[in-house]
């Protein structure tokens, strides 16, 4: 049975996922593994809307405040389920997404890079602000999602680290795969084609301006899912979710991993996402080594980490 | 009627900043295409590396013009280092490149100068005028008085001086730029030397009375970029309207609105103006050669 | 039956008139080539009719409606395409997605089971791929349909862009320069391939500098000058027309 290279990343991602627990020395190894999937669902996201349309957005982080602050604020004020959370923050950021993207992304060059950072700006700011709903900077207590207690029930009885490192995995593999097939269909096509030459693009029949705001919508939805998911496994958020240096992260991994591949996307945010772990200092040093980081691939590596050992291993052409 | 001018004061005040933020944003636009995201920390600089001679015990202005030389020096390290090795790269990752250099620029500051707020003496005292029932500072009025004569300098450069026609030349059309035998390289330097030089005038100027840390340079940045779209990016005469009324939108917004949210003003208007006038108050639609 | 009626166009730029009220009309299976000096306008006029540029006066009746400053992609649903002087290949895709980009209007409008991958996607792509080698046959490129499109001749391009266009099945179809920087092997090619497609009803609007090319194959000719027509008509009356002769020879003197 031949290998697509869409089966050979799925694969490698479920192997790896399944069987790296084996390799922790302690529990705390989870909760490490799925902030990596939560930062990684986030950059798939980014690699639709930056590596396959080509458009960037420095203001991703405010999707992901509103999807972690749907699953804080709703429950608590709406009495809804935390699951049902989740999606009612995917939709406004979706709704969101549109409303700004519509206008913005009929015009050409880097405008929706910054539009998307004054929104992003604006939704940190308000999260900042409004401390009566919001508590501020101080964060908020996010209730329990409640699967785990169900699982329990049926008899499968997980560590809160254990549960949530899978259940991230679960939704990371989701979204790799969804994207992947995006890649591989015509919408995929047309956003590379569009990405190549936009006047191509058009008039090959392509509704550029249409296509562009489906990344945007989407990769919004994967944003806002991976705050949502971050809220729910810390039991607790704060605004700093939705602030400038979170959306600079996300763009770094994506740029370090290699932009337009969802592989690499993992890859990138494994790494941003361990290097403080494993730097205790890193706290201090962590904007220069992100700036360092983006500047240094984006003239040494353009494509990425992971393209680049891609072409390397397949060698010129097919 | 006296608060309103108090509110009106203050935005024009730091107006004067965003102008010369966006008009440090418009050249280098105009010389290269780029959007230049670390125009704010050349602003953050230039106040810092002042307040660094200052308390090393050099005179005020020898503190300033050291600042301002040494971030100029940057900004042309910046444009060697970081911008020209990625020459024609797609306007995505140039962004990524700029925002990259800021944000290492914030980090180096982090560690050089400690996350603690920093100011030094203003240039004429600290005892505010009075005019018209509305108080300002001396300073305000170095700071305004300052940007309208960086504009009028960079008028006379570039309209009345051999080397400043080259660089205007250089930023309509490189290729013929170089073809008739300016030396677009040093043009782009220079640009980029110019561009830092006026951030970090901007900041010397502005310290006093807003003070200065590791972080102040996003925000100015954001500022001045909004300032710089609003009156029309690339237009010298944009970003000096767009940086003033800027400033005075801000000041009115925090006044009769919220000062919590004036910040808020300078992103409403970006998004205004994407939305609404995408070109800006003085730029012009163009079109694309297939 | 007048397929595409071209009435009065022109456009300034900041001052100066690049193209001045322009008319003429193309019919099915006919070949009408737009000439004329370096500069006389012609990239420009097709960048009008093909919604690249907004007219500043006149208008572009395709089937009867008018479609003036229409976007490129309404246009490609109404069966206009064209192909670029300078090349607008996808790059980084392959021969063949290339190909099957031509076939977007037809394969695509659902993001939904897209992402799903569901089997309508499915059946929907492999059609497309299918239509897509049958058009690189036609075009001789079927031996390079998984190389990368940046690694193709010059000549290979221009054909590319051939197929990629016919993939949409369009009525008209405008061709920019498609001989220009071709050995006369690949020029050949192009002919032979351009009166094949005009053979099967489609409307064919060529700009193109290689006089013998032209020549041979248009059935009308349309001659700017200037950005004003200065004749039109058939190949041999064109080319015995005092006006065209010193437009061209004018243009000669001038440079020499």
């Amino acid at each position: 049975m031949r290998l697509t290279p869409k089966s050979a990343t799925l694969l490698a991602l479920v192997v790896l996922i399944a069987l790296a627990p084996i390799f922790f020395p302690s529990g705390f190894y989870y909760r490490v593994g799925a902030l990596i999937f939560v930062n990684a669902l986030a950059v798939t996201g980014i690699v639709i809307l930056t590596g396959w349309a080509g458009q960037i957005s420095l203001g991703h982080a405010g999707f992901a405040g509103i999807g972690a602050y749907a699953c804080a604020l709703a429950p608590v004020h709406w009495g809804i389920h935390p699951a049902l959370a989740v999606l009612l923050g995917a939709a406004i950021s979706a709704v969101l997404a549109w409303l700004v993207g519509r206008p913005i992304l009929r015009l050409k060059g880097y405008y929706l890079g910054v539009a998307s950072l004054g929104m992003g700006i604006l939704i940190s700011m308000v999260l900042n602000n409004e401390r009566e709903l919001t508590r501020g900077p101080d964060g908020i207590d996010v209730a329990d999602l409640g699967l785990r207690g169900l699982l329990k029930g049926a008899g499968l009885d997980l560590s809160n680290g254990q549960f949530w490192y899978f259940f991230c995995g679960l939704v990371l593999i989701l979204g790799a795969w969804l994207a992947l097939n995006l890649r591989d269909s015509a919408t995929g096509r047309a956003l590379r084609a569009l990405h190549g030459s936009e006047v191509a693009a058009k008039t090959v029949g392509m509704d550029v301006t249409k296509l562009k705001l489906q990344a945007f919508v989407i990769s919004a939805v994967y944003a806002s899912i991976s705050g949502s998911l971050l809220a729910l496994q810390n039991k607790f958020i704060t605004p700093d979710v939705a602030g400038f240096m979170h959306s600079v992260e996300m763009v770094t991994m994506a740029v370090l991993g290699g932009v337009s591949s969802v592989a690499g996307a993992i890859f990138g945010a494994a790494v941003l996402t361990l290097l403080p772990q494993v730097l205790t200092v890193f706290a201090e040093y962590e904007q220069l080594v992100l700036g360092a980081v983006m500047v240094l691939v984006m003239i040494f590596l353009r494509e990425g980490v992971v393209p680049s050992i891609q072409r390397k291993i397949r060698g010129r052409g097919e | 009627m006296s608060e309103l001018l108090q509110f009106l004061l203050s935005g024009v005040t730091v107006g004067a900043v965003y102008a010369l933020v966006a008009l440090g944003f418009t050249i280098i636009y105009n010389a290269s295409d780029v959007v230049n995201f670390a125009q704010g920390e050349f602003v953050m600089l230039g106040g810092m590396i002042t307040v660094m001679a200052y308390t090393a015990g050099a005179p005020l202005p020898l503190a300033a013009l050291v600042a301002i030389v040494a971030t100029a020096a940057l900004g042309v390290a910046m444009n060697k280092l970081a911008i020209e090795p990625a020459r024609g790269a797609p306007v995505v990752s140039l962004v990524i490149i700029t925002i990259g250099v800021s944000i290492f620029i914030r980090g180096v500051a982090q560690l050089v100068f400690g996350k603690q707020i920093h100011t030094f003496p203003a240039f004429s005292g600290d005892d505010p005028l009075h005019i018209l029932g509305a108080t300002i500072l001396p300073q305000s009025l170095w700071v305004i008085g300052g940007a309208v004569a960086v504009f009028v300098g960079l008028w006379a450069f570039f309209t009345r001086t051999l080397l400043g026609r080259a660089v205007l030349a250089t930023s309509n059309n490189r290729l013929a730029a170089q073809l008739v035998g300016i030396n677009t390289p040093f043009v782009m330097t220079l640009s980029f030397a110019l561009s830092a030089g006026i951030g970090a005038l901007a900041g010397v100027l502005v310290t006093p009375i807003t003070m200065t840390s590791y972080d102040v340079g996003l925000a100015f940045a954001l500022k001045g970029f909004a300032a710089a779209m609003l009156g029309g990016m690339g237009n010298p005469k944009g970003a000096l309207v767009g940086g003033f009324l800027l400033g005075v939108l801000e000041g009115l917004t925090a006044g009769y609105i919220s000062s919590q949210y004036k910040d808020a003003a300078a992103f409403i208007v970006i998004l205004g103006v994407l939305f609404f006038l995408p070109q800006g108050l003085f730029g012009r639609k163009s079109t694309d050669r297939v | 039956m007048t397929l595409l009626s071209i009435e009065g166009l022109g456009i300034s730029f900041g001052g100066l008139k690049a193209v001045n009220d322009v008319s003429f009309t193309v019919k099915p299976g006919e070949i009408v080539s737009v000439i004329g000096p370096n500069g006389a306008g012609k990239t420009t006029l097709f960048n009008m009719i093909s919604g690249v540029y907004q007219p500043g006066s006149g208008k572009v009746v395709l089937n009867g409606e008018d479609v003036t400053a229409m976007s490129p992609h309404l246009l490609a649903r109404r069966g206009m395409c064209r192909t670029f002087q300078n090349l607008q290949v996808f790059q980084s895709m392959t021969v063949l997605e290339n190909t099957i980009a031509g076939y977007h209007l037809q394969e695509s409008g659902h993001v939904l089971s897209d992402l799903l991958n569901l089997p309508s996607s499915r059946r929907r792509a492999r059609q497309a791929e299918a239509g897509a080698r049958e058009l690189l046959k036609r075009v001789g490129l079927e031996r390079a349909a998984e190389r990368e499109a940046g690694s193709l001749s010059y000549g290979s391009l221009k054909r590319l862009e051939i197929a990629r266009a016919m993939a949409l099945k369009p009525k008209v179809l405008l061709l920019d320069e498609p001989a220009a920087g071709c050995n006369a092997v690949e020029t050949e090619e192009i002919d032979h391939l351009i009166a094949e497609i005009a053979a099967s009803g489609v409307a064919i609007l060529l700009v193109e500098h290689d006089m013998k090319m032209v020549m041979r194959i248009s059935n009308h000719i349309v001659v700017l000058d200037h950005g004003e027509k200065i004749a039109e008509g058939d190949p041999a009356s064109v080319s015995r027309n005092p006006a065209v002769i010193a437009a061209y020879l004018g243009a000669e003197n001038a440079a020499g």
